[in-house]
C-alpha cells in the first residue's frame, strides 16, 4: 500500500513541479516573454495599429496582458499563487491569443488524438520488440539471429522523424495509399459510425507506424539478452523435468521473467513518445497536442505553449502512473525496498 | 662452531628468506615495461577492434566525422548562392557531386560545413548529461536512504516531464544560437535515464568488500566514490556517453528540422527543413529529394557509427575478451589452463 501511496504522491509532485517550472520560465527568467514583448512595443516594432512609437506604459501593460495573460506589475508571490490556483484547481490555463479560445478547451479536444496515436504506436512497437527478441534468443547464434542483429542496429540508427518523412514521401505522396495530413475524413460525422472510424484509422496509420519506430529498436536486443540469461536458469530445467508444456514454459517461465527488465524501458518510452509527438504531428499535420505546441511557438502564443507543456506532463505522468502501479502487480519485489543507508 | 646445527645447510639464510623474495623472475627492463603499457592501452584495444567489424567500422566512421569537422572543413570553400545551376540532381558533375539546392549551392560542402556544429552539440550535450547523471546516480546509489529518495525523486520527476516540449518552451524563451548552448539544453532531457542506470550499477558495487574496507578505515564518502567506485564504472559511463551523444544529435536535428531551434549557419536539420519547405522534397522527391536525403543519410551514418562505437567500447572494456587478446597477461591464463587440463 505504501508503494502505491508513494507513486501517487510522486505523480502529484511532478505535476506541481512542472507547473511551477512553467511559471518560473514564463515570469522570472530574464529575457522572458513579458520583457521581450515590452521591448518590442517600446521600440515600436510590433505596432500595427497606432503606426509609430511612443505608447504610454499603461497601454503597453494592457497589451502585454492581452497577449500573455500576465498582469505585469503584480507582486511575484501573488502572481504565483494565482497562477497555480487557476491551473491546478480551476484548470484555467488562460486564453489563447491567436485562437481567442480558452487554452484548456483547445488542448482538451486535441488530447485524445495524441494519446490514440502515441499509445498505439508504442504498444505495437513494444509487442514487436518482445516477440522479435524472444525469437532471436530461441535461435541464438543462427542465421536469423545474426541477420536480425544487424538489421536492428540499422533500424535503430534511423531517427523516428526520418522514418516519418520517408513514409510520408513514399506511402502517402508516392503511392497515395494514405492521406498526407489531418486526422479524419473532412466530410465524416464524428461518432460511432464506420466511415468516421475508418477515416481515423486511415489517417492514424502513418503516425502510429512512425511511433512504432520510437518504441522499437534496441529493446529487441535487450529482450534477446534477457531471454538468453533466463533460459540458462536451473528452474527451467526443473520445469522441463516436471514435464510442463513448452508453451507454458516459454510464456510463463521465460517470457514473464525476461520482460520484467524491459518494463522500466517502457516507462521511459512513454515519456519519449509523447515528446516525439511534437515533431511527428508537425510532419503529418496531425492536429494533436504536439501540433498545437508547435503552432503556439510559431505564433508566439505563450499561454497555449505553456498549457501544452503542462498537458504533456499530465498525460505522461498519468500513463507512467498506470504503468507503475501495474508493475507492482507483475513484480512483487517492486513494492518492497529495504536497503541499508550509509 | 659448537652451536652448529647439522641441518643449517638446508635452512635459508637471512638474505634469501621467504620474506625477501619478491619474485623469482628478473625485474622488468624499461623496454619491457613500455611494451607492457603499450600492450594494455594500445595494442589490445586495437586487436579487439580489428577482430570485430562493428567496432572497427564505428570507430573509423567517428574518426572520419571528426576529421571532416576539424580539417576538411578548412579546405572546403563555403557554398554560396549562385555557384551552380539550381536544383541540379546528384552525380552529374564533379564540382557538385551530390547536386545543388534551390539557390545553386552544392550539397556536399553544406554537409561538410555543418559537421563542426553537430560535433559540438553532441559533445557538449553528452558531457553535460553524463556529468549530471554520474554525480546524481553514484551519490544516490552509494549513500542510499534519504539521499537516494531525494535524488531519485528528482530524477523521476524529470523523467516524467516530457523532454522535447520542455526543451521547446525553453527554446521559445531563450532562442539559443550557439551550438554549445543547444547541447547544454538538450542534456536536460538525457541525464535522468543515466542517473537511474548508474544507481543500479552502484547498488551492487557498494556491497563489495573493498568498499566496506574503505568505510571501516574511515575514509569519507567522497574519497570512496572518487577512488573506488568511479573507476569501476568508467567503462559503463564511456559506453553510455556514446549513446547520450546520439540522443542529443537526434533531438537537435529533429528540432532544427521542424524549425524550433533558430537556424544559424549550416546544419543538417536546417538543410532538411529547407528541402522540406522550400523544395517541397516530400511531395516531389524527384525534384529536390537529394537535398532532403543527403543530410538524412549523413545523420544516419553518424548515429549508426555512435551505436557501433558504444558496442565496440563494450568489447574493449570487457575483461573476458581482453584476456584473450592481451599478450603480456595471457601467459598466466595459459598456465592455469595447462594445470587444469
Amino acid at each position: 500500500m505504501r508503494y502505491f501511496a508513494k507513486r501517487v504522491g510522486q505523480a502529484i509532485v511532478t505535476i506541481f513541479a512542472a507547473t511551477s517550472l512553467t511559471f518560473v520560465l514564463y515570469r522570472l527568467m530574464p529575457g522572458g516573454p513579458v520583457e521581450a514583448l515590452r521591448q518590442e512595443y517600446m521600440s515600436g516594432e510590433r505596432d500595427f495599429a497606432s503606426g509609430g512609437a511612443g505608447r504610454d506604459p499603461e497601454e503597453i501593460d494592457r497589451l502585454i496582458e492581452f497577449h500573455t495573460g500576465i498582469t505585469p506589475d503584480q507582486p511575484i508571490h501573488i502572481a504565483y499563487y494565482e497562477y497555480m490556483r487557476d491551473v491546478l484547481l480551476y484548470q484555467d490555463f488562460g486564453m489563447s491569443y491567436y485562437y481567442g479560445e480558452p487554452v484548456f478547451d483547445i488542448l482538451f479536444r486535441a488530447m485524445p488524438w495524441s494519446i490514440f496515436v502515441s499509445v498505439y504506436g508504442l504498444l505495437l512497437g513494444f509487442a514487436i520488440t518482445i516477440v522479435l527478441g524472444a525469437v532471436m534468443a530461441f535461435k541464438e547464434g543462427g542465421r536469423f539471429d545474426k541477420v536480425m542483429t544487424v538489421a536492428i542496429i540499422i533500424l535503430d540508427s534511423i531517427p523516428y522523424y526520418v522514418a516519418a518523412v520517408l513514409m510520408l514521401a513514399t506511402l502517402a505522396f508516392g503511392l497515395g495509399w494514405f492521406p498526407t495530413g489531418g486526422r479524419a475524413y473532412p466530410d465524416a460525422i464524428p461518432g460511432f459510425n464506420l466511415y468516421f472510424m475508418q477515416g481515423v484509422l486511415h489517417h492514424g496509420t502513418l503516425p502510429i507506424l512512425s511511433g512504432m519506430v520510437v518504441g522499437f529498436g534496441s529493446g529487441a536486443l535487450a529482450m534477446r539478452a534477457n531471454s538468453i540469461r533466463v533460459m540458462g536458469s536451473d528452474y527451467l530445467r526443473v520445469a522441463e523435468l516436471r514435464g510442463l508444456k513448452d508453451s507454458r514454459i516459454s510464456i510463463r517461465y521465460i517470457g514473464r521473467n525476461a520482460v520484467l527488465p524491459l518494463y522500466t524501458g517502457f516507462m521511459i518510452g512513454l515519456s519519449s513518445i509523447f515528446s516525439s509527438s511534437v515533431i511527428m504531428e508537425r510532419i503529418f499535420t496531425y492536429p494533436g497536442v504536439g501540433w498545437y505546441t508547435f503552432d503556439a511557438l510559431i505564433r508566439n502564443d505563450y499561454p497555449l505553449l505553456m498549457g501544452a507543456f503542462i498537458f504533456f506532463t499530465v498525460i505522461t505522468v498519468f500513463c507512467i502512473l498506470i504503468a507503475d502501479l501495474t508493475y507492482g502487480f507483475i513484480d512483487p519485489r517492486a513494492s518492497t525496498e529495504n536497503k541499508e543507508s550509509y | 662452531m659448537s652451536n652448529t646445527d647439522p641441518n643449517a645447510g638446508d635452512r635459508p639464510t637471512d638474505e634469501s628468506s621467504v620474506f625477501n623474495i619478491v619474485s623469482d623472475a628478473d625485474p622488468l627492463t624499461r623496454k619491457e615495461r613500455l611494451y607492457r603499457w603499450l600492450d594494455i592501452h594500445l595494442f589490445t584495444p586495437y586487436r579487439i577492434i580489428r577482430s570485430d567489424w562493428r567496432a572497427s567500422f564505428g570507430i573509423a566512421m567517428i574518426a572520419l566525422f571528426v576529421l571532416v569537422g576539424t580539417v576538411v572543413v578548412r579546405f572546403t570553400p563555403y557554398p554560396r548562392v549562385g555557384d551552380h545551376p539550381r536544383y541540379a540532381p546528384p552525380f552529374q558533375s564533379l564540382s557538385y557531386p551530390l547536386g545543388t539546392d534551390y539557390g545553386g549551392r552544392a550539397i556536399l560542402p553544406q554537409l561538410i560545413h555543418a559537421t563542426p556544429d553537430m560535433l559540438i552539440i553532441a559533445f557538449s550535450g553528452a558531457v553535460v548529461a553524463m556529468s549530471i547523471g554520474v554525480v546524481i546516480g553514484i551519490v544516490a546509489g552509494y549513500k542510499g536512504g534519504y539521499w537516494d529518495e531525494v535524488l531519485m525523486g528528482i530524477s523521476d520527476v524529470v523523467i516524467c516531464i516530457p523532454g522535447l516540449p520542455l526543451v521547446i518552451v525553453i527554446v521559445a524563451i531563450f532562442a539559443p544560437d550557439s551550438p554549445w548552448m543547444v547541447g547544454f539544453i538538450l542534456a536536460i532531457d538525457n541525464w535522468p535515464g543515466l542517473a537511474r542506470a548508474l544507481r543500479s550499477q552502484v547498488l551492487t558495487i557498494r556491497e563489495e568488500s573493498y568498499i566496506e574496507a574503505g568505510r571501516a578505515m574511515g575514509r569519507n564518502s567522497g574519497e570512496i566514490l572518487w577512488d573506488d567506485v568511479l573507476p569501476q564504472l568508467m567503462p559503463y559511463i564511456t559506453i553510455r556517453s556514446a549513446g547520450a551523444a546520439r540522443g542529443v544529435i537526434f533531438q537537435s536535428v529533429g528540432l532544427y528540422f521542424i524549425g524550433v531551434l533558430p537556424a544559424s549557419g549550416l546544419n543538417w536539420g536546417v538543410m532538411m527543413e529547407e528541402a522540406y519547405n522550400t523544395g517541397s522534397a516530400v511531395s516531389n522527391p524527384g525534384h529536390a529529394g537529394h537535398w532532403l536525403f543527403a543530410p538524412m543519410i549523413v545523420l544516419l551514418l553518424m548515429s549508426m557509427s555512435l551505436i557501433l562505437l558504444s558496442q565496440g567500447l563494450d568489447r574493449i572494456f570487457n575483461p573476458r575478451l581482453r584476456a584473450r587478446h592481451e599478450k603480456t597477461a595471457s601467459e598466466k591464463d595459459d598456465l592455469d589452463a595447462d594445470l587444469h587440463s
